[in-house]
């Protein structure tokens, strides 16, 4: 190994090969570490300074009392429903996502499964579109003269065509809705890929024994699964405090916010009508010490099952 | 007979939801081709409304400059993301030390900061230089992440160090190891990370909608999500722009699916 080997020959510049080493190795890092550096770590500290702000457009000045925009977030009815909502998303629609993809990577990882390829690629699928093209088209299918109505109505499970969009309960159960549908693929990959690396032996071992699949399954599998369960619930966690793009596209935040994500009414804040950045950072501060708590949350409770 | 009877509940779960998530594209493949009262109507079968909505479309909407924006800001975004982070991940592992352990875990964290967070002093910053509209506000913030310096980091760990040294003894520079030797070994792990970045590049709707104010700059999810914005929506033309729109990614997805899965979880093993 050449980085344990030390170097005395020196060279014309005085300095030795090894330090002279070290320095290449950080070179090649700079590029990499300043852009980091430059486009998040600085305007983090930024939003945070922002936040103590107040005024309108580019006209800011430190709020008095410096906490007066975090204060203000308490009274402000719309945040607060924006943050419900964006706990209903989490609440709901992660466990059920990380379930549905857990057992289908475990269907997909039995050796005597016929066309898996094909159920893989399907699966996988809607990770292909974006964010805003899959909310378009999910728009599309539950508008009120839309196919799903059209359906419903059909085989007689509704008189009445529903208002999906248009009332709060079922606008935040399409956005639930399409959420799983892009992302349930996705996450199944990832439990794909854990269990490739579980010894298949592990399981064959646990049948001859007599278990049932299902016993085999929460006994032998999900204990070596744990890591990987808690990587997607972290990761879910994460993009589920960030959703814009549904909420943006789908539903219009709407009817009257309720189905509107912290992130989106960070836009309005910022960059509709008037434009408040101090109050906005303030907002976004939120969104990260949700992240980093709920993050550290998870990282406790997934090391305490052990 | 009682153990293949077995196997009914999985491949009956695996049906229901492959066709969950095959119905959509399905549907939006099909609509394209129908005129939006037929998409109203629930027409499940192409009709011959393709050629009506795609001039409708252009004559609306100008696709070709956003499909060239979109396509210029995710290949510019890969192009340099993959140079800056291979050759970060690289040094990080060959040129290995306690310094650049600490650096790169602190690096890390950047991975949970929320984009909401840095969205406002990032707009500020490049309006400050005259950025915005600018194609390098819309690349740049995308290019080093720690996402893909971790994956070239975790792939260069099976990288031989003799032929490091060999090359060294050969009189090669530190750079030109990378480059001749490094670089063409590593192929597998570049497509995976140029297809991850390509894609979620290509995607990505939030930060392109904030830096772009100008709609002669826009991309291709912008130009969609503001067609369903009218008061009156044509669903035939909606659909085929979001077909349009979704058929770069589709085919890389298509073509190149084990890269995207192995650029997905390769820097978590």
């Amino acid at each position: 190994m050449p980085r344990t080997r030390t170097e005395h020959s020196s060279n014309y510049s005085g300095i030795s090969v090894t330090q002279r080493r070290n320095l290449t190795g950080w070179s090649f890092l700079i590029p990499a570490a300043a852009l980091i550096v430059i486009m998040n770590f600085y305007p983090m500290i930024q939003a945070l300074i922002l936040s103590f702000k107040t005024g309108r457009g580019n006209n800011l000045h430190f709020a008095e009392p410096w906490w007066y925009n975090y204060k203000r977030l308490l009274d402000d009815e719309i945040f607060m429903m924006t943050l419900k909502n964006t706990f209903i998303y989490l609440i709901i629609q992660v466990p059920i996502m990380l379930f549905l993809a857990l057992i289908l990577a475990n269907l997909l990882n039995d050796r005597n499964l016929k066309f898996k390829a094909f159920w893989r690629t399907s699966i996988f699928l809607p990770c292909a579109v974006s964010l805003v093209s899959y909310s378009l088209v999910f728009r599309t299918l539950f508008a009120t003269d839309g196919f799903v109505n059209d359906v419903l109505t059909k085989i007689g499970f509704i008189d009445d065509p529903v208002n999906w969009l248009g009332q709060a309960g079922t606008a935040r159960f399409v956005i639930i809705f399409g959420l799983i549908w892009r992302w349930t693929g996705y996450n199944m990959v990832f439990y794909l890929a854990a269990l490739q690396n579980i010894d298949y032996a592990t399981i064959e071992a646990a049948k001859i024994d007599g278990a049932s699949s299902t016993k085999t399954f929460w006994f032998v599998t999900m204990p070596q699964l744990k890591p990987m369960i808690l990587l997607t619930a972290i990761m879910s966690t994460n993009g589920t405090l960030q959703l814009f793009d549904e909420s943006w596209n789908l539903t219009r935040g709407g009817p009257a916010y309720q189905s509107m994500t912290m992130s989106h009414y960070l836009y309005e804040v910022s960059f509709q009508k008037n434009p408040n950045f101090g109050y906005a950072a303030a907002i976004s501060y939120v969104i990260l010490i949700l992240v980093a708590v709920l993050a550290l949350i998870q990282m406790k409770v997934g090391d305490k099952r052990d | 007979m009682t153990k293949k009877w077995r196997r009914v509940p999985g491949y009956a779960f695996l049906t229901i939801f492959t066709i969950f998530s095959l119905f959509p594209l399905f549907f939006m493949v099909v609509s394209a081709t129908n005129s939006s009262k037929d998409v109203l109507a629930s027409r499940l079968y192409p009709g011959g409304n393709l050629l009506n909505n795609f001039k409708a479309l252009t004559e609306a909407q100008n696709v070709g400059a956003a499909m060239w924006y979109s396509l210029l800001y995710a290949v510019g975004t890969t192009v340099l993301a993959l140079i800056i982070c291979s050759i970060a991940g690289y040094g990080f592992e060959v040129f290995h030390s306690k310094g650049k352990d600490r650096l790169m875990s602190v690096l890390l964290l950047a991975m949970m900061i929320p984009f909401a967070a840095v969205m406002i002093p990032l707009f500020q910053m490049f309006a400050r230089f005259g950025m915005v509209n600018s194609a390098w506000a819309v690349i740049l913030p995308a290019v080093s992440t720690p996402f893909l310096i971790l994956l070239f980091r975790q792939a260069s760990r099976n990288f031989p160090h003799e032929i490091l040294e060999a090359a060294r003894i050969d009189g090669l520079k530190e750079l030109a190891i990378f480059a001749r030797i490094y670089l063409p070994t590593m192929k597998a792990t570049y497509a995976a990370a140029a297809v991850i970045t390509f894609m979620t590049a290509w995607n990505n709707f939030l930060w392109p909608k904030v830096i772009l104010v100008k709609n002669d700059y826009q991309t291709m999810p912008m130009l969609i999500s503001n067609l369903s914005a009218g008061y009156v929506t044509d669903y035939g033309q909606l659909m085929l722009a979001v077909l349009i729109a979704s058929l770069p990614t589709m085919i890389v997805f298509l073509a190149l699916q084990r890269n995207f899965a192995e650029g997905m979880t390769g820097a978590i093993k």
